[in-house]
Parts: C-alpha cells; sequence; structure tokens
C-alpha cells in the first residue's frame, strides 16, 4: 500500500503542452506513471507525449476517465484550472505551480472543501510513491520503495530527507510535498492522517519550517492521534525575525511561530526531532531500530 | 510589497474612507504650497517610510506655521528614519505627508490580514488603539474581535455591527462604520491585499470615524494584476542587494555572518543556515535562486553575495528536482569567470544529473570543492571561513 497515488492512478496533466509539464510528464512517463492523456485548451485533438490532448477536462474525462489531475498552468490561470478539475469530479488535484495569488487560494479552497477533493499544494513538488507513480517534479533517482512516510512543506528539503532514508536503506511508502504557501490545499494533519491508517508505512517524517503554526497544529493532532512514531527537522533555527508591517500578522500569530516554539511544542506532543539537517536519516532509523 | 501611508490613503479615497486632506511633496520648497492649498493653522507632517513605530521616533510632527513644515521637511527629507520596527540604518525619508489637523476624542484600531488558520480574511478590531496592539491582545483579549469574512458573500451588515460594539460605537457612529467595513474588504479583495491597518481608526471631536493612518501590503503574487499598485514600488525601502536580487527573480536577506550561501528553495536554504551554525559558522545571506535557475540567473546570485565584503567563502547547495545540477555547475563556472572570483567556494549537487555537475566543475580547471554530502560541504565552509 501507499498514499494517494500508486500504479493505478490514472493521471491527466494540466497545461500539458508547456515546457515544464512536457519535461515532468516525459519523466513521470518513464517512471511508469499511469499518464492518460493532457489538457492544453486550443490544443485538443493533438497528440503529445504518445497521449491525447483534450481542450477541457469534460472531454477528457469522458474518453479517458482520469481519477487525479496534476497542473503545470501559470499562476494567473491556477484558480481556473484547479477548479475545472474539481468540478469534473477527479479525485486528487496536485497543483505544482509557484506564484499563485492568496486570495485565488481562499475561493479554491473553499470550493474544493465543500466538493471533498484532496487538493496539494501549490507551490509544491507533488506527490510520489516510489517504484510505482511520480506526480511531480522530484528527482526520481533518489527514492527508494520502503517504509518512511514524508510529509514536507518544501521541496529541497523533501528531497533531502528522502536522500538520506533512501542512502540507509529504508526507502519510502510516499513523499508528499504540501507546499509552502500561506493556504495549501492539504495540511500536516491531513497527510498524517493518511499515513497513520497506511499498513506500508512505519514511521513518519514530517519536515516544517518557521511561520504559521501549521507544525503546532499537527504536534497537538499527533498527541492524540497518531500511533506510529513521528520525526521532525524544522528548518529556519537561525533565520532572523523577518521585516514587518504593522501588528497584525504577529497577533493572528498569537506570537506563535518560531523554530523554538515548534520544536518545544513538538517534543511536549512526543515526536522526535532531529537536531540537524543532516541528521534526518540517522534519527529515523535510530527510532525503528527501538 | 508595502505601500507608502500616502498611497494608501489614495486607495482609502478611492474606497469612499474618510482620510483627512493632504499632499505629499518630495522637496521642502513645496511645502509652503501645500500648506496653503491645504489651508487651515495647524498641519500634521509625516516622514513616509516603510516602517511603523515613526510618532516616538520623530517622524511625525504637529506644526503651527509653514515655516515649521519647511524646516521638518529639510531635517527629513534625504534622511533615514530609525524606528523600533527598521534596522539600525533606518529607511530612506524622499517624501512627506503633509495633513490638515484631526481634532480627536478617541483612538481605535482596525485591521485585516489572510489568516492561515481560519482560511479567511479576518478583521480585527479593538477600542484600544493607537498603542501597541500586541500588548493589548495579550493582556486585555477581551478587549480585541476577530471577525472573519467568507470569500463569496463578502462582509456582511451583522459583522460590522458587532464590531462596532467591540470599538464601543454609538448608533450613528456604526451607521457610518458598516459601508466603511464593507468597502475595506471590497479595498482587500481588489487590489489583492495580505495586509491592511488603521492604526489609529480615530472618533474626532465632532463625532465621526476618521482613518489617521493607512499600512497596506499588497500579495506579491499578485502585482501582476495590479499594474497600477506596481506603480507605486518605492525601491528606496528596501535593502539594495535584496532589490537587485529580487530584480533577478531570487529571494536574498542579507545576514552579518562571512559564508555567502546559494541555494535553491527556500526550505533548503533556511535549513542550510542551521547547518553551517550547527558547525559553528556564520552565513552571510539567505539566498534562494528558485526552481528554474539558469546559468545567468546563478551568476547573478554570484555578483549579490560577492557584492557583500564580509563573505570569506560561498557554499553552493543545489539539490535538482527541477533544476539541473549540470546547469548549475556551468553556471557557477561562467559566474567565477566572468566575476573574478577570489574566495574559495564549496559546492555540492545532488538530485537531477548531478554526477554530470560534479564532473563539469572538476573538469573545469579552476579551485572549486566539489563535496557531495552537506555535513562535509559546511564543516569545509566553515574551516575556510576562518
Amino acid at each position: 500500500m501507499s498514499i494517494l497515488v500508486n500504479k493505478d492512478t490514472r493521471v491527466i496533466v494540466q497545461g500539458f503542452t508547456g515546457s515544464q509539464a512536457t519535461l515532468h510528464a516525459e519523466q513521470a512517463i518513464e517512471y511508469g506513471t499511469n499518464i492518460v492523456g493532457g489538457i492544453t485548451p486550443g490544443k485538443g485533438g493533438q497528440t503529445h507525449l504518445g497521449q491525447p490532448v483534450f481542450d477541457t477536462m469534460e472531454e477528457a474525462k469522458k474518453a479517458v476517465n482520469p481519477n487525479a489531475s496534476l497542473i503545470f498552468v501559470p499562476a494567473p490561470f491556477c484558480k481556473d484550472s484547479i477548479l475545472e478539475a474539481a468540478e469534473s469530479g477527479i479525485e486528487l488535484i496536485i497543483c505544482i505551480t509557484e506564484g499563485v495569488p492568496t486570495l485565488d487560494m481562499l475561493d479554491v479552497k473553499k470550493r474544493v472543501d465543500e466538493l471533498g477533493i484532496t487538493l496539494i499544494g501549490p507551490n509544491c513538488p507533488g506527490v510520489i510513491t516510489p517504484g510505482e507513480a511520480k506526480l511531480g517534479i522530484m528527482p526520481a533517482s533518489i527514492h527508494m520503495p520502503g517504509s518512511v512516510g514524508i510529509i514536507s512543506r518544501s521541496g529541497t528539503l523533501t528531497y533531502e530527507a528522502v536522500k538520506q532514508t533512501t542512502d540507509l536503506g529504508l526507502g519510502q511508502s510516499s513523499c508528499v510535498g504540501i507546499g509552502g504557501d500561506p493556504i495549501p490545499g492539504s495540511s500536516f494533519i491531513d497527510i498524517l492522517k493518511l499515513f497513520e491508517e497506511d499498513d506500508q508505512t512505519e514511521a513518519i517524517v514530517m519536515v516544517g519550517e518557521i511561520g504559521g503554526t501549521a507544525e503546532e497544529d499537527a504536534a497537538e493532532y499527533i498527541k492524540n492521534n497518531v500511533s506510529k512514531p513521528v520525526i521532525s527537522y524544522i528548518a529556519g533555527q537561525t533565520a532572523p525575525a523577518g521585516k514587518r508591517m504593522g501588528h497584525a500578522g504577529a497577533i493572528i500569530a498569537g506570537g506563535k511561530g518560531t523554530a523554538a516554539d515548534k520544536i518545544s511544542k513538538l517534543k511536549e506532543c512526543g515526536v522526535h526531532i532531529a537536531e540537524n539537517l543532516v541528521e534526518i536519516g540517522a534519527k529515523v532509523a535510530e527510532v525503528l531500530s527501538k | 510589497m508595502n505601500l507608502h501611508e500616502f498611497q494608501g490613503k489614495a486607495l482609502f479615497a478611492e474606497y469612499d474612507l474618510p482620510v483627512s486632506n493632504g499632499k505629499v511633496i518630495y522637496d521642502a520648497d513645496d511645502a509652503l504650497k501645500a500648506c496653503r492649498d491645504i489651508g487651515g493653522s495647524k498641519w500634521v507632517v509625516k516622514a513616509q517610510v516603510h516602517a511603523g513605530g515613526r510618532g516616538k521616533s520623530g517622524g511625525v510632527k504637529l506644526v503651527d506655521t509653514p515655516d515649521d513644515a519647511i524646516e521638518f521637511a529639510k531635517k527629513w527629507l534625504g534622511k533615514r528614519l530609525v524606528t523600533y520596527q527598521t534596522d539600525s540604518k533606518g529607511q530612506l525619508v524622499n517624501s512627506i505627508l503633509i495633513e490638515e489637523c484631526t481634532d480627536i476624542d478617541k483612538e481605535l484600531y482596525l485591521s485585516a490580514v489572510i489568516d492561515r488558520d481560519s482560511q479567511r480574511v479576518v478583521f480585527i478590531g479593538s477600542s484600544e488603539g493607537g498603542v501597541n496592539i500586541e500588548e493589548v491582545a495579550k493582556n486585555t483579549p477581551e478587549k480585541i474581535i476577530y471577525e472573519p469574512i467568507d470569500p463569496l458573500c463578502g462582509a456582511q451588515g451583522f459583522q460590522a455591527r458587532k464590531i462596532a460594539k467591540v470599538l464601543k460605537l454609538d448608533v450613528a457612529q456604526t451607521k457610518q462604520f458598516t459601508p466603511m467595513l464593507k468597502n475595506l474588504m471590497r479595498l482587500f479583495v481588489e487590489k489583492d491585499l495580505s495586509l491592511l491597518e488603521i492604526n489609529p481608526l480615530v472618533i474626532t471631536s465632532g463625532g465621526s470615524l476618521h482613518c489617521l493612518d493607512a499600512k497596506i501590503n499588497i500579495d506579491a503574487n499578485a502585482i501582476y494584476r495590479q499594474p497600477e499598485i506596481a506603480d507605486m514600488h518605492d525601491p528606496s525601502q528596501e535593502d539594495p542587494r535584496e532589490a537587485e536580487a529580487a530584480k533577478n527573480d531570487l529571494s536574498y536577506v542579507s545576514l552579518d555572518g562571512n559564508i555567502g550561501c546559494m541555494v535553491n528553495g527556500a526550505g533548503l536554504a533556511m535549513g542550510t543556515m542551521d547547518t553551517i551554525k550547527y558547525f559553528g559558522g556564520n552565513p552571510a545571506n539567505f539566498l534562494d535562486v528558485g526552481g528554474t535557475a539558469t546559468q545567468e540567473r546563478v551568476s547573478r546570485a554570484f555578483k549579490i553575495i560577492l557584492d557583500d565584503p564580509e563573505v570569506k567563502v560561498v557554499l553552493v547547495n543545489i539539490f535538482g528536482g527541477i533544476v539541473r545540477c549540470d546547469l548549475i555547475a556551468e553556471g557557477v563556472i561562467a559566474a567565477i569567470e566572468e566575476v573574478g572570483v577570489e574566495i574559495p567556494v564549496v559546492v555540492r549537487l545532488e538530485g537531477n544529473n548531478a554526477d554530470l555537475g560534479s564532473e563539469i566543475l572538476s573538469q573545469a580547471g579552476i579551485k572549486i570543492e566539489s563535496i557531495n554530502n552537506l555535513g562535509d560541504a559546511a564543516k569545509k565552509a566553515v574551516e575556510l571561513a576562518k
């Protein structure tokens, strides 16, 4: 088992014929991902990377029945594309694009929640289940099928954790980049829940960073709902307090959001802390050997 | 992106919010005309910088004569104002807002932000304005109201009435406040704000509501669809190296250490800084070259890092996902040759085409320490920086 995606996931790529989409769809197909087609308005009827191109999601849904969408369209069009996928009845939407306006995401998040659809991202590396399916931009070579579930707000930090667990022979069940935007489609908690229910996952690595209270909320959830060991690394321990404008941001966070706050809350809730970025893998091995 | 107070107030006026009659000047010689145009016998002169705490630092003054306004303008224009919200160098004052004087009965607080928890725009109001609102939030939380606005419905009258209760407004003021709240929400959404703060929102001696200050922050991701606001950008309020980086789509923050860092991804950039510190070194900067780093951008990044005279060694840490390590390697070599880098460079490449990248670096015939393990690379950089 794994979470969110596997070799049977039928993937449609939105913004299929663009350069980034082409590069990554090509790599995904090579990895064995079941890409069943793509969407680029105005290019319907063409064939791209050996797969059919459609003008609309509705046509794609009828012709090739995808159940997951991978979005590479430029930021100004992401709201439109996510909503198009959501309204078509797709179960999983992964939006890679960075730079989506925050107010667009407020509307989108409300709608996907109403429809009960899982959205990952935007501004994320995507999701991979090693050996089965790659829906994203992560380098395939560093992954290996195994027992560690990885969740992260940062793309390249995810790769770091992946590489270390691969080098130690632990491997990964699935890796999910939830993205670093203020309004992400899925939270740490949404993904922790899936890993807790997944048989293949024996330990969970949660890579966080300063800002917001997502890690603190996840810590509380882990304490009450997660039986598997969770290992966490928080980036930004040495980052200076940012310049800010006014006080409103600070009030709403209630003074929370520093690395020290997050680490102390996580420890309090029974999460194992990797103090240093280069020790994530070793920490997982240590926890699993107990 | 931040706006100046006078720019924020121009937006307020566009949305029918009550602001003072005022003029902006860039030259002390224009102060007299501004005072005459505004009229009256008392004026408030306010230095325009992207930071709060101006009043306590002498950046705001009440003057009785145009001569005093001229004197204030001469004193501040071209100087840097240091407040508790700026760094020790302060912010450059290149404009001054001259306004008619408002007689104040009471000071209130009103702001709106995008709240990550509720995933809504949330209005925050308090009867305690003009003071440090964080203290109010900590000591007397009952004096603050948080009102989330549904993105599809917008601000409703009942929400204005709820906030008005906490602000202790009377019937007439509540009636004035209801359209104000709706207009502020429209402004927030239509102009893609990420923060709006009126501190203080005042009740004048005449009993009506008035916006005495305006802090506005625009969502950087949405600037592309706000051309009028993009024109308001004032680069003089930013660190020159940070501004230069932003022009090249690089995210750079200058710090006070001596190990220059070039990393892809904000999280990994912070993680790299943490690792340097863990091994006893001090990062000179945060620099995210982004996901689609081209050779040209890597070269630019090098120039920005090397522009800091404190930098003794550069640590390049690239984990290639989108970005190909061979391109980074070529960029590093091109930049070193172009800029004439004379300090040691430690490069750690991993991920997409990492082996090819390392090979290109080792064959380049220039002095680069190519180390694949991040811990070892950071240790080496710390050692070289000593």
